[in-house]
């Protein structure tokens, strides 16, 4: 049965300013999903406080993930839940590299005990290393990546490409992209694109976050939502998109009464 | 969970921490009394049956360890107590070569210290230090068919005793510093290495340092001559049991790198926490030698050490690259020390430190430029990592510049583990502690990837038990 991510009437704030107002959304595995808007809108905000980021103070609302309360776990435990995101501005963990920090993700998110784990609860390196070798050819990623320091000297789209190969390893059952198209070249935009393209699939279920649709030429989303001041406001399909380049969000700001 | 237990054991005065604190009943075969006088002197140097010009060296030392006043910097040395240590202790009759003369109870520690998996993997030396003496001393005969001399420094004296007159006590003098003259006068044990002309060995030395009898002060005493053109790296590891009253480590570590050789040390120490760790270390390198000090210190309540480098004569290089950890209880007073005595030498310091749970840790540099040393190039590079906020680091970098045409770079950086570094990892699946303690991994990791295999995997299964139930 496909699982769901439902958010009900969720409020945010950061330092005792609220941020989010009354989200409601619901995203259900093998739906693709976009929420777009300005600057400023609470997307950013959305993204880290449905992963448990400690700043992210949730006043109220509920997050259910296939039936669990997700408000009340710790991030790791989310990402066991099958939750995962993919970050607007990755951290640098100079000295570890991408493989021995995927090996240990990969082994925590499926359990200890997982298929042929070690005693330390590792997956089994040889496996781990033809599991990583797969993805990474299939994604069109250097070789070299797995032994870079992770995300340490990366450029923009390098820090994306590595997100969307922890993705492809972690096997989420629900994604949130956080403006993965941000400070992204056309090429660089595409090549992004068209790698979590070749992710969909029944089992993902994606929430792409993102202020312009450029990325949602590679990966056509079936439901498109606008955030404006910390709320959905409308919800439709690819049509809203259409509207948005043509109109910009003035028109939609309007109707809703909401300021700049 | 396992954090409220651990506190209870706390509470109860049970100390979980320390993996290799345990203590095998050894008995030694001698042990002299508590306290230093000519008479603990002179009974040693008969036991050892040393030559008189060893007898009369110590005996010198030790009137200038008496006249040297306590050492005020650095650390806090007030409860060290001289007089409540035992100076010498042997604990087998001599000096082993083959493992099947090993006594069994000493075998079990050397068992648990995981000893012969490092002579089979790296069949190389091995010596081994129990307590003052050597009781295992391994050497390939590789060793022997390229000349290398590679000893207990007890047995270089009476096999050597030209080598060792002619350099022993010239790199640090017994008028050095207070600990240098305390180990001139006791020193027991500690390798002796020689490498002729043009000789590279190709695999590290190695020895395991050991204090077993409670209250004695290990005194080892090492001395590395890298002749023309050679090659070696000398690796020591310690670990020591944990014992309810204080125990001194003092050694003296001297190095000649001649012209064109050399030379790495590379050191890891967890000493039991009520260990204080007193080391004089100390290189000359001389026209185009590189000496290269490595240097990881965990564990111990004091340590105070600071690897130097005496770059003496044009195109001579130093590097040390210095790691501590100072934890619960613990101050690590490390650094490093580079002179640039002739024109035309490089340096570069790196030093890394983590303090966690209100450790401690100092960085204390030295950089000096002698006046005409032109052309001279020198690079320092401090981090420190602070894990909360009970915990503390220091910088105290001297600069002594003599020479307008120098080059001198000086770096300090000082962190804290992010939230947004633990919440990256934590949102892959990594529980708080894992992401830490990776993150703590990937800062030592410049050190870590220069040890050898084996002991890369052993600090980092050290820096994992020190991060164990530090979250909570």
């Amino acid at each position: 049965m496909s699982k769901d991510l439902t958010i009900k009437d969720l409020h945010i704030s950061v330092q005792g300013n609220p941020i989010i107002k009354g989200l409601n959304l619901s995203v259900q595995q093998g739906e693709i999903h976009a929420l777009m808007g300005p600057n400023g809108s609470g997307k950013s905000t959305l993204a880290k406080g449905l992963m448990g980021h400690p700043l992210y103070e949730v006043d109220s609302g509920e997050v259910i993930f296939d039936g669990v309360d997700v408000l009340e776990l710790e991030p790791n435990e989310r990402a066991k839940l099958g939750l995962f995101l993919a970050f607007q501005y990755p951290t640098a963990i100079p000295g570890v590299s991408l493989a021995n920090f995927l090996r240990l993700a990969v082994s925590a998110v499926r359990g200890k005990g997982a298929n042929g784990s070690e005693k330390d609860g590792l997956i089994p390196m040889r496996e781990f290393r033809r599991e990583l070798r797969e993805k990474m050819q299939q994604l069109g990623v250097d070789d070299s990546f797995a032994r870079r320091y992770l995300n340490d000297g990366f450029s923009g789209g390098e820090m994306k490409r590595a997100e969307i190969l922890q993705l492809a390893m972690l096997e989420p059952k629900i994604a949130i992209l956080d403006e993965t198209d941000s400070g992204l070249d056309i090429d660089a935009v595409r090549i992004v694109g068209e790698s979590v393209s070749q992710l969909i699939g029944p089992d993902l279920g994606v929430l792409i976050i993102t202020h312009y649709p450029r990325l949602l030429d590679y990966i056509r989303p079936q439901f498109v939502h606008i955030l404006l001041d910390g709320r959905v406001v409308e919800s439709g399909g690819w049509e809203l998109t259409q509207v948005l380049e043509a109109e910009g969000y003035d028109p939609i700001r309007e109707k809703h009464g909401i300021d700049e | 969970m396992a954090t409220s237990e651990k506190n209870t054991m706390e509470e109860l005065g049970v100390s979980k921490e320390y993996q290799y604190g345990f203590h095998d009943d050894i008995k030694p075969t001698f042990k002299s009394r508590k306290g230093l006088d000519e008479e603990v002197i002179n009974q040693m140097c008969d036991i050892k049956g040393e030559p008189d010009w060893m007898r009369q060296y110590r005996l010198e030392a030790y009137e200038i360890f008496k006249q040297k006043p306590m050492t005020k910097w650095g650390g806090d040395l007030s409860q060290l107590d001289f007089d409540d240590i035992y100076y010498y202790v042997k604990a087998s009759d001599r000096s082993e070569r083959s493992w099947d003369d090993v006594p069994d109870d000493i075998k079990k520690t050397f068992d648990r210290l995981g000893i012969p998996e490092a002579e089979r993997k790296f069949l190389a030396g091995v010596g081994a230090q129990y307590d003052s003496e050597v009781v295992y001393h391994n050497i390939v005969e590789e060793l022997d068919k390229i000349g290398v001399v590679f000893l207990d420094t007890d047995t270089a004296v009476k096999e050597y005793p030209d080598l060792v007159k002619k350099y022993f006590g010239t790199i640090i003098p017994s008028a050095d510093n207070q600990f240098a003259a305390l180990n001139s006068a006791v020193w027991s044990g500690g390798s002796f290495v020689y490498v002729p002309p043009g000789v590279k060995v190709e695999y590290p030395l190695q020895a395991y340092f050991r204090i077993n009898s409670e209250n004695m002060g290990q005194f080892e005493r090492t001395l590395i001559i890298a002749d023309e053109g050679s090659q070696v790296h000398y690796v020591e590891g310690c670990t020591a049991p944990t014992f309810s009253s204080e125990s001194l480590h003092s050694a003296v570590v001297e190095i000649v790198c001649m012209k064109g050789s050399r030379v790495r040390y590379t050191t890891i120490q967890n000493w039991a926490n009520n260990v204080y760790n007193l080391v004089t270390k100390r290189a000359f390198a001389y026209e185009d030698a590189q000496m290269e000090w490595v240097d990881g210190n965990l564990g111990s309540k004091l340590t105070m050490k600071y690897p130097s480098v005496y770059m003496m004569e044009p195109g001579a290089r130093g590097d040390i690259l210095s790691i501590a950890f100072a934890s619960k209880g613990q101050h690590q007073d490390a650094g490093a020390k580079v002179y640039h005595c002739a024109p035309h030498t490089t340096s570069q310091i790196t030093s890394k430190s983590i303090s966690k749970d209100g450790g401690r840790s100092s960085y204390r540099g030295w950089v000096d430029v002698a006046k005409g040393a032109k052309g001279c190039k020198s690079h320092v590079v401090c981090d420190a990592l602070i894990l909360d906020k009970d915990s503390r680091s220091d910088t105290y970098p001297v600069i002594e510049i003599g020479e307008n045409d120098t080059n001198i770079e000086h770096e300090a950086r000082v962190s804290k583990i992010g939230e947004e570094q633990l919440f990256y990892l934590m949102s892959r699946g990594l529980s708080e502690e894992e992401a830490s303690t990776m993150i703590v991994n990937g800062f030592i990791e410049p050190l870590v990837k220069e040890l050898p295999m084996e002991y890369a995997v052993e600090m980092n299964r050290l820096i994992q038990l020190q991060m164990e139930g530090s979250v909570g």
